[in-house]
């Protein structure tokens, strides 16, 4: 299979544009004639979502929580990038296009990245026109803080809740479409199959989380904006319900899955508790700009935090990193704190912990202005600890956050099926191995607001559709398929519960493709996940019906794709022989422990096919290309 | 720690609902409420009973999917949190707690401890936003926003439309998830020129979802586990009175 990735060329400053104008258009009037599903209504659905509807498309919106505002890009703390250049402190597009492709190891596409550096100026005009709530300054400007490893202010924040902040404001343009009739929405609704019919995704089947109905929706296109796999790992800082269900089922009908091991951890949690923990909850990382990590220099020093003098300290971020200090990017942060922790010097009852200090910042700024900046967030940790962080250092610990790889899409952000586009976390596109701070929400919004509606037209306008109904072979097809996962997961009756299967899936998967990953480990992994398939599928225990609200019944639906995405996760980083950015293989590391990336062989991205369960999937390369920004080992010394 | 839970179970809409006392001998007080109930749902699925049913999704307290009532309390006891972020280090060993869900007409019972919140999107679809198309946005520092106005209108967006206001509400009104975002959008100057509409079209739909009337219990800034304040539902009032009167 070739991979066209229709990226234009050309002088990168004017590539979308030249590409905008060579698409076609869909006269206005012809719009209402076309109908698109678009699925997930998190930041980059709900914003696509409204958009179409905008323009005059009809939209068939799903989710399968209560409402689309519940969506997880909602938990998105810290903020979120723009090239705006406020403060006159030299960013620029193309210094946000630089940093990104550098942040992300070099592997991602420079065009679509330089296109989402654009875009992210009209982000924040928009977001600013809806009544998005953005920090201001005195003089009623916009505030800016520095974030995540930038050493420009370009990140744009509404207190410890930017993502909730822009998520209602993609929301309420979604509900007001819905008000207008534009949009109709399906909450509590699940899509569980791509309906594609002569090789063109042309709708998706879905269950009825009350009734439990089987459904198919038609459309011209499908679009996918369900968000990452983080959930593999059972213990991340996704949400519960977050899940890889419909790019997973999309992947077995055809579209390509890239860079499945290119997977984030977040260096700011707070640490696991006990077997019960169902979640791990993530620490703003804007954190790091005021907190200190340190722990203690002493192997086994388990005094209390402030019983240990500054010589009993080693502030180790500071030390190695003289010029990013605590500012380091979340890879670089994670892959230290578990060094220490590993050394022994971990801090908490379990040792799987660093410190997080703000005594110095208190003492420089006054507790008034740290509680400004971050009041909720210590809130929060309080609630869960039961410690005052204003007294004594948070604990934290690197956690499972974000997935860089996903479908593989074009420079349309579509997939390898046609008609089937995908967007924001759920597709691979703009991040290569590693993603910055603040980057995700802009992200989102950039492919649902700015890049598909542009686009999709281009599809609609130069692509005959034939009329599709429920009768259609493949449509009944896939509603068999789905209703048979359905009775097979009711009918085993077997002994042990999803949420135990689920456990230790997560388990083996952060132990040997968590934060750092060995050929041994990832081999050993690759042994025990179909044996561990084929357990589940004989022994999970999911008691009540198919016909009503049943919550084991859409977990244990959920945990069998994990079971199939993490073989595939696995082999990517196996087949992978290099680290690079999220990706860390600890036989490629320089002298002194930092990530080797192996250009010469690996400077592609890895896009799998489908070969079904079990079998070995099939690679396809598209190998990557740096014209602006010449790839150099990344140091943050 | 062990603790004794009273849940009201219940199918679906149409089955009429009982209480169900069920043990949790082996609570910790690291356990948020929400895994308290994890651990219960694996012993009844050990005991080949059904698992109790409750929303929840992101379990860091901003998704606002869940809730209910602990001891008649939305949320329970503790302020300003909401049940996925309250801890069993709040109760004691062999404490009895009663779980309902929320209560209010508008929100019918799903199943178990889950109810149907759509009335709140219903009134937000009427004309709960800015209507400002994708595109037609100028610079974001064309328009300034003081300081104080873009804190006190924050201060209303927090709302996360958990529904634990109604659920409080001795006449399960929505004043203060309205009033929230009447706040949240009034207080900006983008959203001035639909501020009369956006009142009257709320209230309408309001009554349409038979939420019921606004009468200074206060019962729902006690319990708003965002800490919104009733100051809120006076500027809703005051709003759809200058609305009403304009004729707007």
């Amino acid at each position: 299979m070739l991979l066209d990735s229709k990226s234009p060329t050309g002088p990168i400053e004017t590539r979308w544009d030249r590409h905008r104008f060579n698409l076609k258009l869909v006269n206005p009037a012809n719009k209402r004639k076309h109908k698109i599903i678009v699925v997930g209504s998190g930041l980059a659905g709900g914003s696509a979502a409204a958009t179409l509807a905008e323009l005059g498309y009809n939209v068939h919106c799903f989710c399968f929580q209560d409402s689309p505002r519940r969506a997880h890009s909602i938990a998105a703390q810290g903020g979120i990038n723009a090239a705006k250049n406020y403060h006159n402190d030299g960013d620029s597009v193309y210094r946000l296009f630089y940093d990104t492709v550098k942040g992300g190891d070099f592997r991602a596409r420079e065009s679509n990245v330089y296109r989402l550096a654009q875009v992210s100026l009209n982000i924040i005009d928009q977001c600013v026109a809806q009544g998005v709530p953005f920090a201001r300054e005195y003089s009623g400007y916009l505030d800016n803080r520095s974030f995540g490893g930038a050493q420009v202010s370009r990140t744009f924040y509404a207190r410890g809740q930017t993502g909730q902040q822009l998520l209602l404001g993609a929301y309420q343009a979604l509900e007001r479409q819905i008000g207008a009739g534009q949009v109709r929405m399906f909450p509590r609704t699940e899509m569980l199959d791509l309906i594609v019919v002569d090789g063109r995704a042309r709708g998706i089947v879905t269950r009825d989380l009350l009734t439990g109905r089987v459904e198919s929706h038609l459309a011209d296109t499908v679009v996918l904006a369900t968000g990452g796999y983080a959930n593999v790992y059972c213990l991340s800082t996704n949400a519960k319900g977050s899940n890889a269900t419909a790019i997973w089922r999309a992947h077995k009908r055809g579209a390509l899955f890239a860079n499945p091991c290119f997977t984030q951890i977040h260096p700011t949690c707070i640490p696991v508790s006990g077997e019960y923990q169902s979640k791990l909850t993530l620490m703003s990382e804007s954190l790091r700009n005021d907190g200190r990590v340190w722990v203690p220099l002493a192997n086994g020093d388990k005094r209390a935090p402030s019983d240990i003098p500054e010589s009993g300290r080693d502030y180790f971020l500071e030390r190695k990193y003289p010029s990013f200090g605590n500012l380091v990017p979340r890879d670089v942060a994670s892959r230290n704190a578990k060094q220490v922790c590993d050394d022994g010097r971990g801090v908490g009852p379990s040792g799987l912990a660093v410190y997080l200090d703000f005594r110095d910042a208190i003492e420089r700024l006054g507790q008034p202005v740290i509680k400004e900046r971050y009041g909720n967030l210590f809130d929060m940790y309080e609630r869960i600890t039961g410690e005052d962080p204003y007294k004594t250092p948070m604990r934290i610990y690197p956690a499972i956050h974000y997935t860089m790889g996903g479908l593989w899409v074009d420079y349309n952000l579509m997939s390898t099926i046609p008609g089937l586009y995908v967007l924001g976390e759920a597709n691979f596109s703009d991040h290569g191995a590693n993603r910055l701070g603040a980057s995700a929400l802009m992200q989102g919004l950039g492919d649902g607001y700015f890049v598909l509606p542009n686009t999709i037209n281009d599809y609609l306008a130069s692509t005959k559709l034939d009329k599709v109904d429920d009768s259609h072979a493949a449509v009944r097809d896939a509603e068999a398929g789905v209703t048979d996962i359905t009775k097979r997961l009711l009918d085993a009756k077997g002994t042990r519960s999803v949420d135990s299967y689920h456990r230790e899936l997560g388990k083996l998967m952060w132990e040997c493709c968590g934060m750092s990953r060995t050929a041994a480990g990832l081999q050993h992994a690759l042994v025990e996940i179909p044996g561990l398939r084929e357990r589940y599928w004989r022994d999970v225990k999911v008691l009540g019906s198919g016909e009503d609200l049943n919550q084991s019944l859409e977990k244990a639906g959920r945990v069998a794709d994990f079971l199939e995405l993490a073989e595939l996760i696995c082999l990517d980083a196996l087949e992978r022989n290099e680290s690079c950015g999220g990706h860390f293989r600890e036989e490629y590391q320089t002298p002194e422990g930092e990530a080797q990336r192996d250009d010469e062989h690996f400077s592609y991205t890895a896009a799998w096919e489908f070969r079904g369960v079990g079998s070995r999937p099939e690679m396809h390369r598209e190998p990557l290309t740096f014209e602006y920004v010449h790839p150099t080992q990344r140091s943050y010394k | 720690m062990r603790i004794i839970l009273h849940v009201w179970r219940q199918r679906n809409a149409s089955d009429k609902g009982r209480m169900v006392r069920y043990e949790v001998p082996n609570a910790t007080e690291h356990m948020s409420f929400l895994e308290m109930l994890d651990v219960l749902n694996e012993d009844l699925l050990a005991r080949n009973e059904e698992p109790v049913a409750f929303d929840h999704d992101c379990r860091e307290g901003i998704c606002g999917m869940c809730g209910c009532m602990v001891d008649g309390v939305a949320h329970g006891p503790l302020p300003g949190t909401t049940l996925c972020q309250l801890h069993m280090r709040y109760f004691k060993d062999g404490d009895e707690l009663y779980l309902e869900p929320w209560r209010a007409r508008a929100f019918p019972v799903v199943r178990d401890l889950v109810v149907d919140r759509s009335a709140f999107d219903r009134l937000i679809a009427a004309g709960g936003c800015i209507s400002a198309a994708t595109g037609s946005a100028p610079d974001g520092n064309a328009v300034l926003v003081p300081k104080e106005n873009a804190e006190r209108s924050m201060d209303a967006a927090a709302c996360i439309g958990c529904g634990a206001c109604v659920a409080m509400c001795p006449n399960a009104s929505a004043s203060l998830f309205m009033g929230a975002k009447l706040a949240h959008l009034g207080l900006l100057p983008q959203g001035q020129p639909e501020r009369a509409r956006r009142a009257l079209a709320m209230e309408a739909q309001a009554n349409r979802e038979l939420f019921g009337s606004c009468t200074n219990a206060g019962e729902c800034e006690a319990v708003c586990p965002k800490e919104i304040k009733l100051e809120v539902i006076a500027r809703m009032n005051r709003d759809f009175l200058h609305a009403s009167l304009s004729g707007r």
